[in-house]
């Protein structure tokens, strides 16, 4: 195998290894985005309050990673419901842009709380897929990457199911486009809200156990939110698949930018790929164009 | 046979696989009253969005005074003289009715851009102006003791009218009013019916107007387009549409 | 109770209606202009910046609170204005010369974004403006020859005939003449024609394309103007700063600036200077509070940006039209003197509709 080849083929897996990652982060917000049509800014700041939950369990407690994993997924779920039962839902019919602010405030409440309760050095804890990897033709690929891809597959899969073929799902979506009729007819609109608040809760929060042993736990990482809404945006809002694909690509085409394009392009890739999407094709890849009668 | 004020000709308008409006040919003539009814879905709504530009024909002319509009920018058509009221009602929520009305005098001109950041004399000159103007569309609509209030806390019917007057502050020669009584109980229909009737007469503007209430159109219009289904079912006088056969199969029942 | 007897239209839409209005900003400014007299030098220093605040969040309250066009990246026009006119400077452009042509700078790129931003709205607008601000911030690092990248880029004082504007006093009364001059025009614009188009487009472009507005041109037209006017706040920023790097000019600040407008109360001039006031003293006050905290809560920022989301969020919840709508309420309630009515105000409850057919 050439060495060119060799390269592409190791920044390929790279690339998907890191876009797992933004996919799973951008699968949780599209989810709130579906159910409340509210961008959920406070996103990466649950993850970081995940992953250093993870490191604190796991480095002063000595729980075993197995367990912290379900603990932290079901306190930051419970921690989501909460913050859309008790804050979020409270804007509910005011436009979209006191739903940003609103959780731009949350965000940096999140942000000072971790700041200050775990303080601001970055920190890493073992998994028991650390330092072990494949060899997948010329390219190395950790395990813990491809533990995290699989996770991402089912993951994006239950929900996409969940959202089209369950009752519970259907009465999500109808909420989120006119919710005085979803009242009407009997959908419990608040609780199911919440419900998806904490579901989305769950996936930054697997996001967050598995993304620090990658790369360092820091309340800098709130900025994958950003990358996630790059993906968002290139997989077509509120498209769940489309959060998959759209997270997958981003972190591809950061990968190739770092390595076959000038020093610098790999920062705002993500982010120019955002503004060209949003220029030029603003539906993304699978998303729906909506228009509106006058 | 003088030129026609407002002509479609053939006119057609899709939405992907739905035709809204096909092969619709109609005229108003300057100085009438015309109601057009029909079942929702007509397309009624549809032929005002294509006169005001809302959407691209995708066949088919429509002149205004002889001059073909069909491919004008969407602000244009105001300027011609051609201004419009909306079914769901698109006032500028923030506002004051003294606000609301004063948009409608932009087409006029506010002054360059530094007379404004100056304030100079020119420029209070011209506010006073459209002030005045709006003074009297307050004035005839019987706006006066709302003038002040934020349109957001005003009753449905003072709304519609709010929306009627900014309309009438572009000094229109054309007004479109799309379901203008839709909401209102009879004593405001029937202010309604006077002040249509008096904007033909005082003001000389020429009156189109989408209508449910046959009560309504009966009183005011001069002449009826009934249409369905995109197309032209019946013309005439209130009197011949209501009685045409095809008119109350599709539309009136009996 | 207070009633309004005008004679004239004039009287309606001047900007100070009453005696009472003019009295007060009367002293306000007296006040504002003897400051240097009773002040420390570092205490000017402050003040200055807070005017510098100020005309940044009226440039952004210009495109956010009357235009209705979100920007969460507006740290990247007071970047543009600062650099730019800092390398102005260095080339040897006159400072009275530099000044504006820093304002027209940053207004030139608002206009290039804004030219394809307006194809968007709402939520897809703020995300763009949001990547704008990221990309500007790292290609100010990767531009090492004009920007000094993330070495740094020294600005030279201030000299006006000779004189210099370096000191406290001199630049507080330059801030404070750009200040009061950037308020006074954008007052004037927005009660007149532009003004009004700018509300039409923010509140039903629908209604505005029928009344002949031109929304493109005027949502355009509003990026231009708010860059201009946040690129001149940049450009008296750089004195401020003495030496820029692009970690002055981060996603932090556009948030920032966005938290004066929202906070301020968005439609309001006002709102922008009170919110542009209660966000610069926000870090004072969080110093205050934590002498009365336990050590280990006092820790670095993590405090700062905790209260600044909880203000945020008080003010999203509880009193959304910010601190202006505030003072409003006040001056309703003191006006209306006993007879106010405490319903006044009450906001109804409102169901959620999707926004995904605007």
């Amino acid at each position: 195998m050439t060495d060119s080849l060799a390269l592409f083929l190791q920044v390929t897996v790279n690339g998907i290894a890191i876009g797992s990652i933004y996919a799973l982060v951008a699968l949780g917000i599209v989810l709130i985005y579906k159910a409340t049509e509210v961008l959920n800014f406070a996103h990466g700041d649950l993850l970081v309050l995940s992953a250093f939950s993870a490191w604190a369990l796991i480095a002063f407690a000595g729980l075993p990673f197995w367990l912290v994993l379900p603990l932290v997924a079901a306190g930051v779920a419970a921690l989501a419901y909460g913050m859309d039962a008790l804050i979020v839902r409270r804007i509910a019919g005011q436009p979209a842009f006191a739903g940003v602010m609103l959780t731009i405030a949350l965000a940096f409440m999140l942000r000072g709380l971790v700041s200050m309760g775990f303080g601001t050095e970055a920190q890493t804890y073992p998994t028991p897929w650390s330092g072990q990897s494949l060899r997948l033709g010329g390219a190395a690929v950790s395990e813990l990457s491809v533990v995290i891809l699989a996770v991402v597959l089912v993951v994006t899969a239950g929900l996409w199911l969940f959202f089209t073929r369950t009752r519970l799902g259907v009465a999500m979506q109808a909420a989120s486009q006119n919710q005085l009729a979803a009242y009407l007819n009997g959908v419990k609109v608040k609780r199911l809200n919440s419900l998806v608040w904490a579901l989305a809760g769950a996936t930054a929060a697997i996001a967050g156990v598995f993304m620090a042993p990658v790369s360092l736990v820091d309340t800098s990482l709130w900025l994958v939110t950003l990358k996630a809404l790059a993906a968002i945006v290139l997989g077509g809002f509120g498209s769940l698949p489309g959060a998959f694909v759209g997270g997958l690509l981003i972190g591809l085409i950061e990968q190739y930018a770092g390595v076959y394009l000038p020093h610098g392009f790999k920062d705002i890739a993500a982010y120019l790929v955002l503004i060209a999407v949003l220029i030029l094709r603003p539906r993304g890849l699978f998303g729906e164009a909506h228009g509106r009668r006058v | 046979m003088t030129q026609p004020l407002l002509e479609l000709d053939k006119a057609a308008l899709s939405f992907g696989g739905v035709r809204a409006i096909a092969g619709l040919s109609m005229q108003v003539h300057a100085g009438e009253v015309l109601a057009v009814i029909g079942p929702n879905g007509a397309g009624k709504t549809s032929m005002l969005n294509l006169v005001t530009r809302v959407f691209d024909a995708t066949q088919g002319s429509i002149r205004f005074k002889g001059q073909e509009i069909s491919r004008l920018p969407r602000q244009a058509i105001a300027h011609l003289g051609i201004a419009r009221t909306f079914q769901n009602i698109e006032l500028f929520e923030t506002g004051t009715v003294l606000d609301n009305l004063l948009l409608g005098r932009h087409r006029f001109g506010a002054g360059a851009w530094w007379q404004q950041v100056l304030r100079t004399p020119a420029l209070t000159r011209i506010e006073e102006q459209h002030r005045a103007k709006v003074e009297e569309v307050i004035e005839f609509l019987d706006l006066s003791p709302w003038r002040n209030s934020l349109v957001a806390g005003l009753p449905y019917g003072v709304r519609k009218v709010v929306e009627l007057g900014r309309a009438l502050a572009t000094s229109p020669e054309l007004l479109i009013l799309d379901e203008p009584a839709s909401g209102l109980n009879p004593e405001e229909t029937r202010d309604l019916a006077f002040w249509i009737d008096d904007i033909r007469s005082d003001l000389g503007i020429t009156v189109v107007m989408i209508e449910h209430d046959m009560a309504l159109v009966s009183a005011v219009a001069d002449r009826v387009i009934c249409m369905a289904q995109g197309r032209v079912l019946a013309t005439g006088t209130a009197a011949e549409v209501q009685a045409h056969p095809d008119v109350i199969a599709a539309y009136l029942g009996t | 109770m207070r009633f309004d007897y005008h004679t004239r239209y004039a009287q309606g839409f001047a900007l100070l209606r009453h005696t009472r209005d003019r009295v007060g900003y009367g002293l306000l400014l007296a006040v504002l202009l003897a400051a240097p007299l009773v002040l420390s030098n570092y205490l000017l220093g402050e003040l200055a910046y807070i005017l510098i605040l100020c005309i940044a969040a009226m440039g952004l309250m210009v495109l956010t609170g009357f235009t209705g066009q979100v920007s969460l990246g507006h740290a990247a026009f007071v970047a543009i204005g600062a650099y730019g006119h800092a390398w102005m400077l260095a080339q040897g452009v006159p400072f009275l010369l530099a000044l504006p042509l820093a304002g027209v700078l940053a207004g030139l790129a608002g206009l290039v974004v804004g030219i394809p931003a307006i194809r968007v709205h709402g939520l897809y607008l703020a995300m763009v403006t949001l990547a704008f601000s990221i990309v500007v911030e790292q290609v100010i690092g990767l531009w090492r020859g004009v920007t000094g990248g993330f070495m740094g880029l020294p600005v030279e004082t201030a000299r006006v005939w000779g004189a210099s504007l370096g000191s406290p006093t001199p630049f507080y009364y330059l801030c404070l003449a750009v200040a009061v001059l950037v308020l006074l025009a954008l007052a004037n614009l927005l009660r007149s024609g532009i003004g009004r188009a700018f509300a039409g487009v923010r509140d039903s472009e629908a209604a505005a394309y029928a009344l002949g507005i031109g929304v493109a041109r005027v949502k355009v037209g509003a990026f231009a103007l708010s860059a201009g006017v946040t690129g001149l706040a940049g450009a008296l920023m750089a004195h401020h700063l003495g030496y820029l790097t692009p970690d002055a000019f981060t996603l932090l600040l556009s948030l920032d600036l966005v938290l004066m407008v929202v906070i301020g109360g968005l439609g309001s001039l006002r709102g922008a200077i009170l919110g542009a006031i209660l966000i610069s003293l926000l870090p004072k006050l969080v110093t205050f509070l934590k002498g009365f905290l336990p050590e280990a809560a006092s820790r670095q920022f993590g405090l700062e940006i905790f209260v600044a989301g909880l203000v945020l969020a008080l003010f999203v919840l509880f009193e959304p039209r910010g601190l202006n709508g505030r003072w409003l309420k006040l001056r309703a309630l003191i006006e209306t003197f006993p007879l106010y009515r405490r319903d006044t105000f009450r906001r109804q409850k409102s169901y959620m509709k999707t926004e995904r057919n605007r």
